[in-house]
């Protein structure tokens, strides 16, 4: 898959883990960021996908990619706010 | 909005934003005191957390054992009446008869079966999502009827839960995005 070539600031492992954790662990990681900066996260369950489209939304982070390989999924988000 | 997997969820989400500086509001009710029924309120008070919402859960009747001290960490799965209950072991096609979840003894054999799919796939425990819950400021609200009628103390509860009425929980309530009875 194409990639951004973006470089995360922060890498937050979430393989294995199910609802709520991902996104829990996401939002906890973000705030140890500087605005601007990126994190990427790893999971491994397919709800992570729409859910974390959701949760880029409702706190208007930026979701800067995301890439499915293997069943891995890798999302680069944005500290926006 | 990105398109996803085939199979996936895509689901639009609200049309209408709050207002400028207003969190959305998450208001729920708890009213069962089973372990498999204490899951869903904190999983959905968390992730509504880690959205940015404010949330209240109003813990009512069997659903208060959820902030007792001692009744938290003995919830337990209700096997009778219950025909969803699983194999006892995954990938035998038999399913326990109802009638011999009543058995002495079923309902903590069915809890520890839980429990163990529950540390199996990773997941936290009630007690660590409550503390989870705590600490990302959910609102725990103890109803005052429960305690009164069922003989529980405010120093029963663990830390944080707030005794208050239906009318204090309305009030919380009327200014939610999202209401919900569990």
């Amino acid at each position: 898959m194409a990639s951004s070539g973006i470089k995360p600031d922060q890498v937050l492992d979430c393989r294995g883990l199910l609802c709520p954790l991902p996104v829990i662990k996401t939002n906890k990681a973000i705030k140890s960021l500087a605005v601007g900066q990126v994190l990427e996260m790893l999971a491994t369950d397919p709800g992570s996908k729409p859910d974390m489209l959701a949760w880029s939304r409702q706190t208007g982070h930026e979701l800067l990619e995301v890439e499915e390989q293997d069943g891995v999924y890798r999302f680069l988000i944005r500290r926006k706010v | 909005m990105q398109a996803v997997a085939p199979g996936v969820a895509e689901v639009p989400g609200a049309d209408v934003e709050p207002a400028a500086g207003r969190r959305r509001r998450l208001a729920m009710v708890a009213s069962k005191g089973t372990l498999d029924m204490a899951y869903p309120p904190l999983i959905l008070a968390t992730t509504a957390s880690a959205m940015g919402w404010e949330v209240g859960i109003f813990f009512t009747f069997y659903g208060l054992d959820i902030l007792h001290r001692r009744r938290l960490s003995r919830l337990k799965v209700a096997p009778v009446g219950n025909p969803a209950m699983p194999p006892p072991l995954r990938g035998l096609p038999l399913k326990v008869p109802d009638i011999l979840g009543a058995l002495p003894g079923m309902p903590s054999v069915a809890t520890a079966i839980m429990k163990r799919w529950m540390r199996q796939s990773n997941m936290p425990a009630i007690e660590e999502l409550l503390e989870m819950a705590r600490e990302s400021g959910v609102k725990l609200f103890a109803c005052a009827t429960t305690m009164g009628v069922m003989g529980i103390r405010q120093e029963d509860l663990i830390d944080g839960a707030e005794c208050a009425g239906a009318t204090t929980f309305l009030d919380f309530a009327s200014g939610a995005d999202v209401t919900l009875f569990i």
